[in-house]
């Protein structure tokens, strides 16, 4: 049974089909026939941005909470070079979206038309993949295709660029079911005899350590949940990059916390001192790496990723496992159980003594003040007075991100959204709002600094609109901090451009939005601010004043080896050399 | 080239690899990859090398399956093992690209280029381009009193030879239509 319809409404259609219930997006002249659509019909919440950015970023974070494929739809030209950001920041963390953009008719394309720009040529690089469909007989099949590109595989964010006329001409609607998703088929399950060899390796291990990653997240809560398995089956520790927590839980006894840069002590050590390394859905980011050629010298490494270009890029291992990590992990512990369970139980025993004493560092140990609030404590607060509620932190970029990332605890995936590859200043605040629409109830908290957070500050009135009571967490240091921190290290402590002047006074700006502003500065009334920010029913603007020149240690300077890390209080000075500072 | 002739469907990470994974060594490979023919999948594929930094030293691209709407692109690339490896792995994760071959890894294989040469020139040196011509099997597919246009196919290596012989005889212009390549036997 085919159906006869306008483009645009195609458009809608698609997206009910496809189980879509929200679309972040901003209209213009080029989408008006979709808007026109939406306007007539309920199925699906169109939630009005202030920013295309803030759009992408809403449904990055609708996106990751929640597991499913995140929409958003713009206009041609200036709508869509505004979405850029945001898919490059989906692009380099895995975030599956759809993303919808205008263009002008198709007879006008080429003739710099107004609000015309090469929107999938600007976007090719920044996309999985993208299309500009050209007639509308192909509409409704491009959209089903696309959801199923951004969800296959190692997820990403897709684009789809409909011309006006495309959208006002009629064509027959394409179900689902009909399209042929084509060669585009990534491979789920592991090669059987590659698990087996890790197998044995982790019976005989003597040091091993999980090094789990995004892709443990990506593959869904089932593949945490057979992590969780496999950790305390074979009593091995675990740690985590940035985009991994929550996976294994941090309150779990074999949980060394995050490693990298500003990783834990204990989780660097062990990373380089194994012998056996398991990367499960990581990807040797250069934050974990730090100098190549030193990293993790004397371990065999088994990787698990569902893309065949993470691995061997920059770290060669001896046991590459193509697949998707629930498929794998499934596989791998039943061969594992079904050979009798093995672990090298004496030199497990050992390596957890090793790793107690690099916990005994306690290298998150930072000196608190009774007059001034440190960045620490207030995160310290913030994990103590929400602990156990129904909660979900999203981060900005910065010095607050990485002590956000030290200092809370995740106990599940999806919980924890920080723009990681990119490193995108402006990405927490509209991230929180996408949280927070999927999970109406939840308490949703964006872990700030007050330079990323002015970066977006404009989606506060589209949390106002929605009534998504998003609680903006600023770690106000008036400070870039993180660049200062690189400056004091790097740069003989000449502080350039690296301060916030003339910042707004937050809790009128609050005001102004017609939510609540909370000002602290005492460590004395720290609890009590939080208790307020929590108990408010609707959006807050917490501005915490924080100590200006705190640096986030542990740190391992760009260029150097995991086991030359710097602690808190080492001396600092010229301790990255001439090659690391051509690092970023 | 590589040194080894590796049996076709061997792959650089299979056991028949011997070469030093950490060889720094400089390899040229050649690639065929099997593509949807719609529009942008050309620039995305070119995009890949230049965004990425891996070098193409000759591209040649056209639809080889009408029916099925395929375009094989053949690319001739340089890196080592490891960057080679990473230039493949890039490439399938294109979502339009259906396959990709290293002609190279997989075993012996013929490549061509078809090449034109615009030479200038009188008496002698015009005499002796000629002869040349013949014994390099080019074609005269254009004459003038003052010039000749040659055409030749064959390996990159013999065009570029002819045309170092062309350049003291009067070589005015090169037209090169990159490697064409495909594997030898079934
Ligand atoms: C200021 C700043 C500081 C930072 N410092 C640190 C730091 O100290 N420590 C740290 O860890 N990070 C840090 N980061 C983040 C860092 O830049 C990277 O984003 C991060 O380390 C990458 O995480 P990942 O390796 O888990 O990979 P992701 O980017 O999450 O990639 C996931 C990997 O899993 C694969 N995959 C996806 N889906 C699946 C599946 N279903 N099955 C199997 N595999 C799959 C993908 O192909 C990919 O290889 C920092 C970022 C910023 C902005
Ligand atoms: C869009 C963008 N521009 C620049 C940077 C470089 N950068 C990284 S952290 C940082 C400072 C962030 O300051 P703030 O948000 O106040 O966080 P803090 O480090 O002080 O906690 C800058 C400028 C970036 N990551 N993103
Ligand atoms: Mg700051």
């Amino acid at each position: 049974m085919t159906q006869a319809m306008t483009g645009a409404r195609m458009v809608v259609q698609a997206l009910k089909d496809q189980g879509v219930e929200v679309v972040f997006g901003y209209p213009g002249g080029a989408v008006l026939p979709i808007y026109d659509e939406i306007f007539q019909q309920n199925d699906i919440r169109h939630i009005l941005v202030r920013h295309e950015q803030g759009a992408i970023h809403m449904a990055e974070g609708y996106a990751r909470s929640t597991g499913k494929v995140g929409v958003a739809l713009v206009t041609s030209g200036p709508g869509a070079t505004n979405a850029v950001t945001g898919l490059v920041d989906a692009l380099m963390d895995s975030i599956p979206l759809v993303v919808l953009t205008g263009q002008v008719p198709t007879f006008m394309i080429g003739t710099d038309g107004f609000q015309e720009a090469d929107t999938v040529g600007i976007t090719r690089p920044c996309t999985k993949m993208n299309w500009l469909v050209k007639d509308t007989a192909n509409l409704s099949s491009t959209i089903h295709q696309a959801f199923h590109v951004a969800r296959s595989g190692r997820p990403g964010p897709v684009l789809i660029d409909i011309p006006k006329d495309v959208q006002f001409a009629t064509s027959d609607y394409v179900v689902k079911e009909k399209i042929k998703t084509g060669h585009y088929q990534p491979k789920l399950k592991g090669d059987i005899d590659q698990i087996t060899r890790l197998v044995e390796m982790i019976e005989t291990a003597e040091r091993p350590i999980l090094y789990t990653g995004g892709g443990v997240i990506n593959s869904g809560p089932a593949a945490s949940q057979l992590l969780r398995e496999l950790a305390e089956a074979t009593g091995f520790p675990v740690t985590s990059t940035l985009m991994g927590l929550g996976a294994y839980p941090a309150s779990g006894k074999n949980w060394l916390g995050m490693l990298g840069m500003h990783g834990l002590y204990e989780a660097n050590l062990a990373m380089h001192g194994c012998d056996l390394m398991i990367n499960i859905g990581a990807r040797f980011d250069d934050r974990i790496t730090g100098r190549l050629k030193d990293f993790s010298p004397n371990s065999r490494k088994a990787h698990i990723d569902i893309d065949a270009s993470s691995i061997n890029k920059v770290i060669r291992v001896d046991v590459p496992i193509l697949g998707d990590v629930g498929h794998v992990l499934e596989d791998l512990l039943r061969i594992w159980k079904s050979r009798g369970r093995k672990v090298n139980k004496e030199g497990l025993a050992k390596w957890w003594a090793q790793i107690n004493d690099w916990r005994a560092v306690k290298c998150l140990t930072y000196k608190n003040s009774t007059s001034i609030i440190k960045p620490q404590y207030a995160l310290e607060r913030l994990e103590a007075l929400t602990k156990g509620m129904d909660r979900y932190i999203t981060t900005e970029v910065g010095q607050h991100q990485m002590w956000a990332a030290q200092f809370l605890g995740f106990e599940d995936p999806n919980r924890w959204m920080t723009s990681g590859g990119l490193g995108t200043m402006g990405y927490g605040l509209p991230a929180s709002i996408g949280v927070q629409i999927a999970h109406p109830e939840a308490l949703v908290i964006n872990v700030a600094g007050e330079a990323s957070w002015l970066m977006n500050m404009q989606e506060m009135g589209t949390a106002m609109q929605f009534r998504a009571p998003v609680k903006q967490f600023i770690l106000n240091n008036e400070r870039l901090g993180m660049v200062r921190q690189w400056q004091e290290l790097l740069h003989g402590e000449r502080y350039s451009q690296s301060w916030s002047e003339s910042l707004p006074d937050f809790v009128k700006l609050a005001e102004a939005f017609g939510c609540k502003g909370i000002k602290v500065s005492d460590p004395k009334d720290l609890d009590d601010a939080i208790l307020e920010m929590i108990r408010y029913d609707g959006p807050v603007i917490f501005d915490c004043l924080v100590e200006k020149h705190e640096n986030c240690f542990p740190m391992i300077p760009s260029g150097k080896p995991h086991n030359e890390m710097l602690l808190g209080d080492a001396d600092t000075q010229g301790v990255i050399g001439a090659k690391g500072a051509v690092l970023v | 080239m590589s040194p080894l002739n590796i049996k076709q469907g061997s792959t650089s990470h299979s056991a028949y690899d011997l070469r030093d994974p950490y060889a720094e060594v400089i390899e040229a490979h050649t690639l065929a990859v099997i593509v949807d023919n719609e529009p942008g999948v050309l620039a995305r594929v070119i995009g890949l090398f230049s965004g990425r930094g891996y070098n193409i030293e000759s591209l040649t691209v056209a639809e080889t399956d009408h029916t099925g709407h395929l375009s094989r692109i053949t690319i001739v690339t340089r890196g080592t093992p490891q960057i080679i490896a990473q230039i493949k792995a890039q490439l399938a994760r294109i979502v339009p690209v259906h396959d990709v071959h290293d002609l190279t890894e997989e075993g012996p294989s013929v490549q061509r280029e078809l090449a034109l040469f615009k030479v200038a020139g009188k008496g002698e040196h015009r005499i002796e381009a000629l002869r040349l011509a013949e014994i390099f099997r080019a074609h005269v597919v254009d004459s003038t009193l003052e010039s000749f246009v040659f055409e030749m196919t064959g390996t990159p290596e013999k065009i570029d030879s002819f045309a170092e012989l062309m350049r003291p005889l009067g070589l005015r212009e090169i037209a090169r239509t990159g490697v064409a390549a495909l594997s030898r036997g079934l």
